[in-house]
């Protein structure tokens, strides 16, 4: 789950300027995401796991999110 | 009688006492209001104060959206019933779908705790009929994550309709787009701010009384004409 791109992410960007302090040069950009582990029962399909995303864990004004099974 | 408003608390709610006094200084009845209460006790109107509701787990308010309350509170709303969202009820009504846009992290990262001087952009809701258009007024803000954000579509329908209710006046504070510090619902009964008028309305314990002319607004709403 990470902000959509046009949306301004001042804590990537504190990120960004605090690891050239720590000797990482290179890194252009920083874009700060959050990441839920659900453990759910074989019944719940891709759909479903869309929906809850949708619904709650994202805000879809904000925030664009991929769903992966593990 | 005089009309009631209900005040809601959350589980990590902070703002609700003051509130329930602005509510009463406005010259209305507070009734408390609980998370869990699936029905609103038969109230004119509904403020939801500020706070940590829920410890600002997953995003500010997105818990707290989606409590027995604030289903009342979107039933009511669609209703007409006015509906004020103070800083973490802005996040809430906005979480809940009542309200467009969200609101995110300041820019600089800091909390911002200042008197805020605010331009009342529109009179037209249940809110703020009581100002001047164009009024300038002085309210605390106390928040993290006020900056507005939005699309461009929805931040053109919000200018075209009038639906820009409060802008920060002077230098930005949190990086919010368009300077936008509050918005009203289309029918402009549900409205949410970032600042608090609750903790403007007694010059002993504010910077101003300029806030109280809210609650005086919502109270001429919904009184019988």
């Amino acid at each position: 789950m990470v902000l959509k791109p046009e949306i301004l992410d001042p804590q990537g960007q504190a990120i960004a300027r605090a690891l050239p302090r720590l000797g990482f040069d290179g890194v252009h950009d920083v874009r700060q995401g959050k990441h839920f582990e659900l453990d759910v029962a074989d019944t719940i399909d891709d759909a479903e796991l869309h929906r809850m995303a949708g619904e709650l864990l994202a805000n879809p004004v904000i925030e664009d999110w991929t769903v992966r099974r593990l | 009688m005089s009309p009631r408003i209900g005040v809601i608390t959350f589980p990590g709610t902070l703002d609700d006492v003051d509130a329930a006094r602005a509510v009463r200084y406005g010259g209305a009845q507070p009734v408390a209001l609980w998370h869990a209460d699936d029905d609103l006790h038969g109230v004119d109107a509904v403020v939801i104060p500020g706070g940590f509701s829920y410890g600002d787990y997953l995003r500010a308010g997105a818990i707290a959206a989606h409590q027995p309350v604030l289903r009342a509170v979107v039933d009511a709303a669609g209703r007409g019933m006015p509906v004020l969202g103070i800083c973490n009820g802005f996040q809430i009504l906005c979480e809940a779908g009542l309200l467009p846009g969200a609101l995110m992290r300041n820019v600089g990262l800091h909390f911002v705790c200042r008197a805020q001087r605010l331009r009342v952009e529109s009179t037209g809701t249940a809110w703020t009929s009581r100002y001047s258009p164009g009024a300038e007024i002085v309210v605390p803000l106390k928040s993290g994550e006020g900056r507005y954000v939005a699309d461009a579509a929805t931040l053109a329908q919000l200018a075209d309709e009038g639906r820009v209710v409060f802008r920060y006046a002077g230098a930005n504070p949190n990086g919010a787009v368009h300077d936008i510090a509050g918005i009203a619902s289309p029918d402009g009964r549900v409205v949410g701010l970032m600042p608090h008028p609750e903790h403007a309305i007694d010059p002993l314990t504010g910077p101003s009384t300029d806030g109280l002319d809210v609650f005086r607004s919502a109270i001429d709403a919904v009184l019988p004409a």
